[in-house]
């Protein structure tokens, strides 16, 4: 296993870039820990795939470095950097049985027959296959097909690093919680550096110790579940994680106060007078509606029942505020006020999060 | 109008792809086939529309039968999975075709496109081709063309499953709003529980061929009538164990029991299998009469605002979703709780003889 250095590394795919637009991946500095499990998250576009490339050795950056274990690799084709890989399809040899398919990397290494035959066993148990083992590939469904992906993927001990490209895509949502678990169980085990790029939130919030939120070439944060949650550095990070994500309202703060469409808040914590476009953020799980004359004046305009919770959508002066409240809420239509728990307000200065003062 | 689906099913190479199903769905409606990939929702559609003949039944629609009717005849929409638009034709052009066919006025033509590209928000990018569009723009093209159809019957198959994940989140908030202002019936096939909850309407569930269960999505989702229903629509899946009812006490294992009141006083003595969803699972004893569980951490997972936790329960797994973000030790024992007011009973086929009491308290 090794740790991944990312070295002022960036990528362009044209051929002499102008200016920083022109980068499909902007320039980025980052250790990624031995050990660790990392997720890519951003929609379409936004650079992760570029860097998935990059790290795999499928494409070569355009400036910069990549080092494994204090080794330069940036140049060295995917053969010599010893790392697996899991695709969004299967990949999988149709006439080989699971056996065999699960086997193959290890074969191909010259490894002893006896460790190969204990290490398959080993694996075939963790995905679930032991009973399949000596059936032909052939006519199996996606979902099986891609277990023995992501098993052939783990099979080496040896590996510096696994990378998974929308590894779930193509599987049914109670397939999806199985193979999540086993991932999230072997990483457990093993303690394989693993880098898991996806489009999916849950998939990369649960799946990873630190997850890169990437928007437009750029990785905005990278940080823990918990810090995407409770403090995301950037505007962008709140609208994309978080079902519905943030609420972002037009503010002025002034200290421990924002003024927000002529109604003032307590924000509980100092932040002095930021400046530039000032905005706060509340995510909807840190919203609640209450009868009164306290918080923000809303209308509310329609409740979901989404099982678990229900989504209020409330409409503040031609904003629309969302709501999550419990299950068994009585939502009721003289509730004419939000009010925000001040451990879940942020304040942001141009769509960068302000840091509050030490108290 | 509506459409009536009476003892339809459909035989495939000795094969049965839909069991002899009846199904009545109303005009101005959205009603989501909610399964697994293979559980039938697509084969469903193919007969709803005309594109298979059932090898039973009858299919009736504004009190006709149209039972062998081509699907050209009957005023069908469909959209896939994948995007289809026309590549070499603009996206007012791909909008404005299945009118184009049925021959109407250019004025008429002018106002559907606009409308239709003006609540899928496609309005900027009409002279463009298809291919010069994001995903989510051409699927919203795809739906746009399904839209100007004005057709009485539009099915859509796992619209969304193609596009990223918080596009999904605005086009399922945007699609019940755009369907109700279109008045025609809606049905909409998909994978996911979360996308049935967030769509709302009605919901059939569905199983290995079967309707399971058909309603109004809050309903089936809280009173499922079996087991089946209830793991169909659970993501993460409803977790189960096996129980006795014995007297005036259900038995649970690990020492914990309930009264057998209220619509359990009367069953019989026996064997019985108890459901919970995992967000019902909690580890404080937040009521007196929470039941108590030991179980061993497997794993957890943290999504910024829950924590899941997967434990091995006497050998079955169960799943719980936390509120809030907790540091627990894997491979340790863990006590769970849970209220007796969200628990499921079923019979052992499957059953449910009983609901759980918050479900029907409100």
């Amino acid at each position: 296993m090794a740790k991944i250095t990312l070295e002022n590394l960036a990528h362009s795919y044209m051929p002499n870039p102008l200016n920083e637009d022109d980068f499909a991946l902007k320039a980025l500095n980052h250790d990624w820990a031995d050990g660790e499990a990392y997720a890519l998250l951003g929609a379409s576009g936004c650079g992760k795939s570029t860097l998935l490339n990059i790290i795999s050795g499928l494409l070569h950056p355009s400036q910069g470095r990549i080092l494994f274990n204090d080794r330069d690799v940036t140049m060295a084709p995917t053969t010599q950097r010893n790392i697996a890989q899991v695709f969004q399809f299967p990949v999988v040899y149709d006439t080989m049985t699971v056996r065999d398919n699960l086997a193959f990397p290890l074969r191909n290494r010259g490894a002893d027959a006896s460790y190969v035959r204990d290490r398959v066993q080993q694996i075939a148990n963790m995905i679930g296959m032991e009973s399949m083992l000596d059936r032909k590939a052939r006519g199996l469904t996606a979902d099986a097909k891609q277990k023995i992906s992501l098993g052939r993927g783990m099979v080496r001990e040896d590996v510096n690093a696994l990378l998974f490209d929308e590894p779930l895509t193509v599987i049914d949502p109670h397939m999806k919680w199985e193979l999540r678990t086993q991932l999230k169980s072997l990483h457990h085990e093993f303690g394989h550096t693993m880098i898991y790029v996806t489009h999916d939130q849950t998939e990369a919030l649960t799946f990873a110790d630190k997850v890169a939120v990437m928007h437009e070439g750029r990785v905005v944060q990278m940080g823990t579940p918990q810090e995407l949650f409770e403090a995301p550095e950037h505007t962008f990070v709140g609208y994309f994680i978080g079902s519905p994500g943030m609420n972002v309202l037009d503010a002025k703060v002034t200290g421990n106060t924002a003024v927000i469409a002529g109604t003032q808040i307590s924000l509980g914590k100092e932040f002095g007078t930021p400046t530039g476009k000032v905005e706060i953020g509340v995510r909807p799980e840190f919203a609640s509606l209450q009868v009164g004359n306290e918080g923000l004046p809303i209308t509310i305009k329609r409740v979901e029942d989404v099982g678990r919770h229900k989504i209020v959508r409330t409409d503040f002066y031609g904003t629309e505020i969302n709501i999550i409240a419990p299950e068994g809420e009585n939502i009721t239509p003289e509730m004419n006020r939000v009010v925000f728990d001040t451990a879940g307000i942020n304040v942001y200065a141009d769509s960068w999060r302000v840091a509050p003062k030490a108290a | 109008m509506s459409l009536v689906l009476m003892g339809v099913s459909k035989v495939v190479n000795g094969q049965t792809h839909i069991h002899p199903t009846d199904l009545e769905l109303q005009t101005g409606t959205m009603n989501v086939l909610l399964g697994p990939t293979s559980s039938g929702k697509t084969s469903l559609m193919r007969l709803m529309a005309g594109l298979d003949v059932p090898n039973s039944g009858k299919i009736i629609w504004g009190g006709r039968d149209v039972t062998g009717m081509r699907v050209q005849d009957r005023g069908v929409a469909m959209v896939y999975q994948q995007f289809i638009n026309y590549p070499s034709m603009t996206v007012y052009e791909n909008i404005a075709s299945p009118m184009r066919l049925l021959k109407q006025t250019a004025s008429q033509i002018d106002a559907a496109v606009k409308k239709a590209a003006d609540l899928m928000k496609l309005s900027p990018f009409l002279d463009r081709k298809p291919l010069e569009l994001s995903g989510g723009q051409q699927q919203r093209c795809a739906l746009a063309r399904a839209l100007v159809k004005d057709a009485g019957l539009v099915l859509l198959d796992e619209p969304l499953a193609n596009l990223d994940y918080k596009l999904r989140e605005e086009l399922r908030t945007e699609i019940p709003k755009i369907f109700e202002e279109a008045g025609s019936i809606f049905v909409y096939a998909t994978t996911e529980p979360e996308e049935a909850l967030l769509l709302g309407g009605n919901t059939a569930t569905m199983w290995e061929g079967r309707i399971t269960q058909f309603g109004k999505m809050p309903f089936v989702y809280r009173q499922p009538v079996n087991a089946v229903t209830a793991r169909v629509f659970s993501d993460p899946p409803m977790n189960f164990l096996k129980i006795q009812k014995s007297g005036d006490r259900l038995i649970f294992g690990d020492g914990q029991a309930a009264a057998a009141s209220g619509a359990l006083a009367g069953l019989d003595d026996g064997d019985y299998v108890a459901g919970f969803r995992p967000n019902h699972l909690e580890l404080d004893k937040r009521v007196q009469d929470a039941l108590e569980f030991t179980g061993r951490l497997q794993v957890t997972e943290i999504t910024g605002s829950e924590t899941f936790v997967h434990l091995d329960h006497h050998g079955e797994n169960w799943v719980g979703l936390i509120h809030g973000v907790k540091n627990l030790q894997i491979g340790a024992s863990l006590n769970v709780y849970l209220d007796p007011r969200h628990i499921y009973i079923f019979a052992e086929d499957g059953t449910s003889v009983a609901p759980a009491s918050y479900a029907t308290a409100a």
